[in-house]
């Protein structure tokens, strides 16, 4: 992997920041509208708490954990996505660049894209609900670093589907996270769930953070068992997605379809 | 005289069809060849084949005496596209994209080759602009200068004229002539317009149904098949001799 091609591509997509305001409103207007809308809904049940646990601490961190997956996994798709649309995909793959490097600078630009959005959002959460994220301590490392590889992996994997569908597929790179959201427990615990879609909910790395956040909340501790098993599926899932990927590239080169995605 | 390109019994199918059809040709360094055809003829698929975008069914490719697919990365650093039918990101400013594309070569002193190709193309005071904004003729100097961003030695064009006004496309061709003449580069391209063939190419190689149907200078071309020029030819060929 050469460092130039992948700090090349990465440049490419942080210019756009600068005065796209769509992109900003992705940054910024979203999660701040997340944190209002989940704080006062959590402030709302807050009065009819019943358990040991703070709702306000379950829902709000739950909200900040979700929006990291997300933005991670929309940083994979749009990039890709940007250069569909701007048909420079060709303009792209004909330098040197290896499949690899492409898919890193996507990581990078999700590692900048969630501690961005988490910085945002953590502050705000403090200054209107002095709800503290730090409260979690330092799961909120392993929390963090399994969001970024779960939603680089369905950015991935969303791509892929791009790539062997072409753009009609595109409205999965927004849509895509929203059908894993009600099996991967982001604001309920998965005992919640009817039984049958238990074991679904456990094939997602994603809901190993999710019950880790409240078992924390509970007990303060973070068991071994949600931080393996998150880390196992996750290697899991990217492993299978970036073979799937692989595919669906070379898929799209044997039937042409590179130059047809626009 | 060198070889830079060697095609072997190149072949590409889709769903049984050839779109390109066992076709061998080499080009040598230092010449503009044109790949000729009409529509469908499989002239930009052999172009994406030689780019690596687009997979052969069969057939072997060597560039630089390379093999394609064991050598991508070394022989896509020192060649380059540019294409009527892609473009530059719209939303970038033209030295946002000049220096994106310098970083995906590596190129060494970036911000001085910008320039020095800006010089070239006389694209200097378009650096600061949003390339969305820029005219036709513009663009197609600023694609150019993203070609040579590498110092390449082969430069794949894919009808580089097409949709400019006469005037760009005059202005394109001195232009693509200048830079043969002072960047030495080696030049394979497509066109449709066969004045511009006949004024620009050193050799043509015409392609029918996915195979080579000819092969020679312009001049040898018009006078095999007894022509004014290369627009008759054209026709002759691609009518199978009738005119």
């Amino acid at each position: 992997m050469k460092l130039h091609r992948i700090n090349g591509l990465l440049i490419r997509h942080l210019y756009l920041y600068r005065r796209s305001f769509p992109r900003l409103m992705d940054l910024f207007y979203w999660p701040v509208m997340d944190i209002l809308l989940w704080g006062f809904l959590s402030i709302y049940l807050e009065k009819f708490n019943l358990g040991a646990i703070s709702a306000l601490t379950v829902l709000l961190g739950a909200i900040i954990f979700w929006d990291l997956l997300n933005q991670s996994q929309k940083a994979v798709s749009i990039a890709f996505l940007e250069d569909v649309w701007e048909r420079n995909l060709l303009n792209i793959f004909v330098t040197p660049l290896r499949l690899s490097e492409f898919l890193m600078s996507t990581f990078l630009l999700g590692f900048v894209r969630i501690t961005i959005v988490s910085v945002i959002m953590a502050a705000l959460s403090f200054v209107f609900y002095r709800f503290n994220i730090f409260q979690f301590g330092f799961a909120i490392i392993p929390f963090a670093a399994n969001l970024l590889v779960f939603g680089w992996t369905l950015g991935i994997f969303t791509t892929g589907l791009i790539l062997r569908h072409g753009t009609a597929a595109q409205i999965l790179a927004f849509g895509f996270i929203l059908l894993i959201q009600p099996f991967t427990a982001v604001f309920y615990p998965v005992s919640s769930l009817p039984s049958f879609l238990q074991p679904i909910a456990y094939l997602f790395p994603s809901t190993y953070v999710f019950e880790g956040m409240r078992e924390v909340a509970r007990t303060g501790t973070l068991s071994q068992f949600n931080i393996v098993w998150g880390l196992v599926s996750n290697l899991a899932w990217a492993i299978a997605t970036l073979y799937y990927f692989n595919y669906c590239f070379a898929n799209a080169k044997k039937r042409a379809a590179l130059m047809r995605l626009d | 005289m060198a070889t830079l390109i060697e095609v072997k019994n190149l072949t590409k199918q889709f769903c049984g069809a050839a779109a390109v059809n066992g076709i061998s040709f080499a080009i040598e360094e230092g010449k503009i060849t044109g790949l000729l055809g009409p529509n469908g003829a499989g002239k930009t698929t052999t172009i994406q084949m030689i780019l690596d975008l687009v997979t052969p069914t069969a057939g072997e490719i060597f560039i630089f005496g390379k093999d394609m697919r064991r050598h991508r990365e070394e022989i896509l650093q020192q060649l380059n596209f540019s294409s009527a039918y892609i473009t530059l990101p719209g939303n970038l400013t033209v030295h946002e994209n000049l220096s994106t594309f310098a970083r995906l070569y590596g190129v060494r002193d970036r911000k001085k080759r910008i320039i020095e190709l800006a010089e070239f193309f006389g694209i200097t005071d378009l650096l600061s602009k949003m390339t969305g904004s820029l005219s036709t003729g513009q663009l197609t100097r600023v694609n150019l200068a993203k070609s040579l961003l590498n110092s390449p030695k082969l430069l794949l064009l894919d009808e580089p004229t097409a949709s400019l006004d006469p005037d760009i496309a005059d202005r394109t061709r001195k232009l693509l002539r200048k830079i043969q003449r002072e960047q030495d580069v080696t030049i394979l391209y497509t066109s449709h317009n066969m004045e511009e063939v006949e004024e620009m190419c050193d050799r043509v190689i015409f392609i029918l149904k996915g195979k080579i149907t000819d092969d020679g200078s312009p001049q040898e071309l018009i006078a095999k098949y007894g022509r004014r020029d290369m627009n008759e030819v054209f026709l002759t060929l691609a009518r199978n001799g009738e005119v």
